[in-house]
C-alpha cells in the first residue's frame, strides 16, 4: 500500500504531458575502427515532444541503432568513440552526465526495447527477477511489493497467467511473450521516453502486429514518447506521428507521417515506400529492393551519400552534399533533385 | 489422464539419475580392473616383500598361496573387489602389516582438506580478479593480472612452495612450516597449519581459474542481455555478479571438477614440502616399499572420489543453466 502511494506521488501523474522532451542537435557519433573513423551518425537533428512518436527508418547499417544508443548515453566519448553535437533530454545534456547520473536515467526516465527478444533476457534469470531488479533499483521497492508490481506489469503487457509466468525462465516462453517481457522491463518505471529498436523484426508477422498494438496502447495509457526504429516504413505507418528517414548516418527526409507517405520528396524515401512488404501478397513475391549496396561509412561519397544508387542523380549530386531544406512546415528533405515535384 | 506433468517430471528425473549411477558404476569397475591389472604387472613379488631375506621355499609357497597369488588374475580381482565394496581393502604386505582401509582413513582427510581448501582459496581469489580484468579487456588491470597469472603458472609448484615457506614461515614467522593438527583436534589449529600448503596449491589453480573465467566473462559481457541490463540502469558490479558470472562459469566448473580429483592424488610435492601425512605420501611410500596392496587400495579410493566429484560438477550445470535441466541426461 505504502509503496503504491510513493509510486504514484513520484510517477508520471504529476509529470507534464506536453512540451519538448528531447532535442537532438547536430549529433555525430564517430566510431574509431581498425579501418578508419566510421561516421555512424553524421549530423542528425530532431526534436520529440512528450507523448509523441517518431519513426526512424532506414536500411541496415544506416546508423539507427547507434543513434538510439547515443541518445540514451550508452555510447559516450572515449577511446573508441567520439561524439559531438547535443542531446537534451528533459532539460539535461545527456553527454555531460556522469556514469551514476546516466544509470539513474536508464530504465527509469528512458527505457529501451531491443531487437531480439531471444537474446535480450538473461537465460539463467527468472522472468520475475528481470522486472524486480529494475523496480527495486529505481523505485526502492521491497521484495514483496516489487514482485506484486512485476505481476501487474506482466498482466499489463498481456501475458496470461502472470503469477505462474513470473517464475519461469526465458527459454520457457515464445518469442512474442519474451518481447512482451522486454517491454514490461523497459516500461517498469514508466519512463518518459521509450526507445524501441526494431522491436518486432525478429518476430513473425501476426505477432509483430500484436506487439506494435501493445506499444500503442501502453503509450495511450502511460503517455511516454517513443522513438520507433525500423528498417521497414510499413512498421511505422499508422503508429508514428512523425517519420525521419535515415541514410548513411544522416536524415534524408523528415515529415509528419501522413505527408511522408503521401508526398515523399527524397528518392530514397520513395524507394523505401516501394519496398514495404504487403501482407496480402504471397510471401514469395520479391520486394522492390533498392539496387546497390549501402555506402562505406568510413569514406562516404563526397556529395549526396545516396547519389551512387540514385536513379535521378546528376552531376551536382556527386560533388555537393545536400543539406536539409524545408518543403513545407515540418517537412524537410536533403536532395538537389527531389521527386514528386508537381504536387507541391 | 496419463499422469500429471509433475509425476512425469519425477519419473524422468529418476530415470536420469539411475542412468547416471549405472554409468558411474561402470566407470569405476573399469578403473578398478585397470589398476588391479597394472599393479599385478609390477615386477615386485609381494611374497618376497613380505618375507624379506632368509625365507625357506616352503614358507614362500605358503605365503604366495595365502595371498592368493597362484590364482588367475580375474579370480584374485573378484576376491579383492568383493572385499573392497565392504570397505575392506586388505592388509599391507610390509610391517607393521596394518589394515589398508585404516591407513587410507588416516591419510585421506588430509589430502581432501588440502585440495578443498586450496580450491576454495583459488575460487575466492579468481572471481574478483577475473571480474576486474574482464571489466576492461586489454586495460591495465587486465594486462597486469594476465602477466601475473602467466608468471605464477611458469613457476614449478615446489619452488612456489619453497618461496612461500621462506617468506611466510621462515622470514616473517607467521606460520609453522611442518606441522599438522588433525581436524578433530581443533579446527583453528588445523586451519592454521593447513594454510600454507593450501596456499601453495591455490597459487597455480588461481592463475588457471582467473584466465579461464576472465575469458568467459569477456565473451558473456558481449551478449545482448548485458546491454539490456545496462539499459535498465544496473551498475557494473550488479551486472558482473548477477548477470555475467553464472553464465560464464561452465569452463571454471569443469576445471574445478577435474582439478579437485587430480589434487587429491597429486599433492605429493606439497605434502612432501610440508611433511604432511596425506594420500600422496601414502602412495609414494607404498610404491617405494613394494606394498602393492596399499597402492591398489589408494588408487581405487582416489578414482572413486574423482568420478564422484565430476558427477557432482555435471549435476551443477543444471543450476548454472536452467535450459540444461530438462534438455538431456
Ligand atoms: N560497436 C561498433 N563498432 C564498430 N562499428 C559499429 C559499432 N556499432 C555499429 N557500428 C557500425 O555503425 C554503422 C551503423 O550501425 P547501426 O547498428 O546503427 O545500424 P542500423 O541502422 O541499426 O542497422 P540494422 O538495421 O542492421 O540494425 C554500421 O556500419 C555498423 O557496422
Ligand atoms: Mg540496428
Amino acid at each position: 500500500m505504502t509503496s503504491n502511494a510513493t509510486r504514484e506521488s513520484t510517477r508520471p501523474a504529476e509529470r507534464p504531458r506536453s512540451g519538448t522532451l528531447l532535442a537532438v542537435e547536430d549529433l555525430r557519433t564517430v566510431i574509431h575502427t581498425a579501418r578508419g573513423d566510421l561516421k555512424a551518425v553524421d549530423g542528425v537533428s530532431f526534436t520529440l515532444d512528450r507523448g509523441e512518436t517518431i519513426g526512424i527508418v532506414g536500411e541496415s547499417g544506416s546508423g539507427k541503432s547507434v543513434l538510439g544508443r547515443t541518445i540514451m548515453g550508452l555510447h559516450t566519448t572515449g577511446p573508441t568513440t567520439t561524439i559531438s553535437g547535443r542531446v537534451m533530454f528533459d532539460g539535461r545534456d545527456v553527454q555531460s552526465l556522469g556514469p551514476k547520473d546516466l544509470r539513474s536515467l536508464w530504465g527509469s526516465q528512458i527505457g529501451m526495447v531491443f531487437q531480439d527478444p531471444m537474446t535480450a533476457l538473461n537465460p539463467v534469470k527468472k522472468i520475475g527477477v528481470h522486472l524486480t531488479e529494475t523496480l527495486r533499483k529505481h523505485q526502492g521497492l521491497g521484495r514483496t511489493p516489487a514482485r506484486e508490481r512485476a505481476v501487474e506489469l506482466l498482466d499489463l503487457v498481456g501475458i496470461p497467467d502472470p503469477r505462474r509466468r513470473i517464475d519461469q525462465f526465458p527459454h520457457e516462453m515464445s518469442g512474442g511473450m519474451r518481447q512482451r517481457v522486454v517491454i514490461a522491463m523497459a516500461l517498469a518505471n514508466e519512463p518518459a521516453l521509450l526507445i524501441a529498436d526494431e522491436p518486432t523484426t525478429a518476430l513473425d508477422v501476426t505477432v509483430q502486429r500484436q506487439i506494435l498494438d501493445l506499444l500503442g496502447n501502453l503509450q495511450a495509457e502511460m503517455g511516454m514518447a517513443i522513438i520507433l526504429i525500423s528498417h521497414n516504413l510499413g512498421v511505422v505507418a499508422g503508429r508514428a506521428d512523425r517519420v525521419a528517414v535515415m541514410y548513411a548516418g544522416r536524415v534524408a527526409e523528415t515529415a509528419d507521417a501522413k505527408t511522408l507517405f503521401a508526398d515523399p520528396r527524397h528518392p530514397y524515401s520513395e524507394a523505401l515506400l516501394r519496398a514495404i512488404p504487403r501482407l496480402h501478397e504471397p510471401p514469395h513475391v520479391r520486394l522492390a529492393a533498392i539496387d546497390g549496396a549501402p555506402p562505406n561509412m568510413v569514406q562516404p561519397p563526397v556529395g549526396c551519400r545516396f547519389a551512387p544508387r540514385c536513379a535521378y542523380a546528376q552531376e551536382d549530386c556527386r560533388t555537393v552534399l545536400p543539406e536539409l531544406e524545408p518543403a513545407a512546415t515540418g517537412h524537410l528533405f536533403a536532395c538537389h533533385h527531389p521527386v514528386n515535384r508537381g504536387e507541391n | 489422464m496419463i499422469g500429471s506433468p509433475l509425476d512425469l517430471w519425477k519419473e524422468e528425473t529418476l530415470t536420469k539419475v539411475l542412468k547416471r549411477v549405472a554409468e558411474l558404476v561402470a566407470v569405476l569397475f573399469i578403473v578398478s580392473l585397470g589398476t588391479f591389472w597394472l599393479v599385478s604387472k609390477m615386477d615386485t613379488d609381494p611374497a618376497v616383500t613380505m618375507l624379506g631375506e632368509g625365507r625357506t621355499e616352503a614358507e614362500y609357497a605358503a605365503v604366495r598361496d595365502d595371498l592368493g597369488l597362484n590364482d588367475p588374475l580375474l579370480v584374485r580381482y573378484w576376491d579383492w573387489l568383493s572385499h573392497a565394496v565392504t570397505g575392506d581393502l586388505g592388509k599391507s604386505v610390509v610391517p607393521p602389516y596394518n589394515g589398508i582401509s585404516d591407513r587410507i582413513a588416516g591419510a585421506l582427510p588430509v589430502s581432501v582438506e588440502l585440495a578443498v581448501l586450496g580450491m576454495g582459496m583459488a575460487l575466492l581469489f579468481c572471481i574478483p580478479l577475473a571480474m576486474w580484468s574482464a571489466y576492461r579487456p586489454g586495460g591495465r588491470v587486465d594486462r597486469l593480472v594476465g602477466a601475473g597469472a602467466l608468471g605464477v603458472l611458469s613457476i614449478p609448484s615446489f619452488l612456489a612452495g619453497l618461496l612461500i615457506i621462506m617468506v611466510l614461515a621462515n622470514g616473517l614467522g607467521w606460520f609453522p612450516r611442518a606441522q599438522w593438527t588433525r581436524l578433530g583436534d581443533g579446527i583453528g589449529q588445523n586451519l592454521y597449519h593447513a594454510f600454507l600448503p593450501a596456499l601453495t596449491i591455490a597459487l597455480a589453480e588461481t592463475a588457471m581459474f582467473t584466465r579461464i573465467l576472465r575469458n568467459d566473462l569477456v565473451t558473456t559481457l558481449q551478449d545482448d542481455f548485458i546491454m539490456s541490463a545496462k539499459a535498465k540502469g544496473m551498475g557494473p558490479v550488479h551486472i558482473m555478479v548477477s548477470d555475467a558470472l553464472r553464465p560464464s562459469s561452465f569452463s571454471l566448473m569443469t576445471l574445478m571438477g577435474i582439478g579437485l580429483g587430480r589434487l587429491i592424488g597429486s599433492t605429493v610435492i606439497v605434502e612432501y614440502l610440508f611433511a604432511l601425512p596425506g594420500m600422496g605420501s601414502l602412495v609414494i611410500g607404498a610404491a617405494n616399499t613394494g606394498d602393492f596392496v596399499t597402492v591398489q587400495g589408494a588408487v581405487l579410493v582416489i578414482a572413486v572420489i574423482y568420478v564422484l566429484t565430476n558427477a557432482l560438477i555435471d549435476a551443477s550445470y543444471g543450476y548454472l543453466d536452467p535450459r540444461i535441466r530438462r534438455a538431456h541426461v
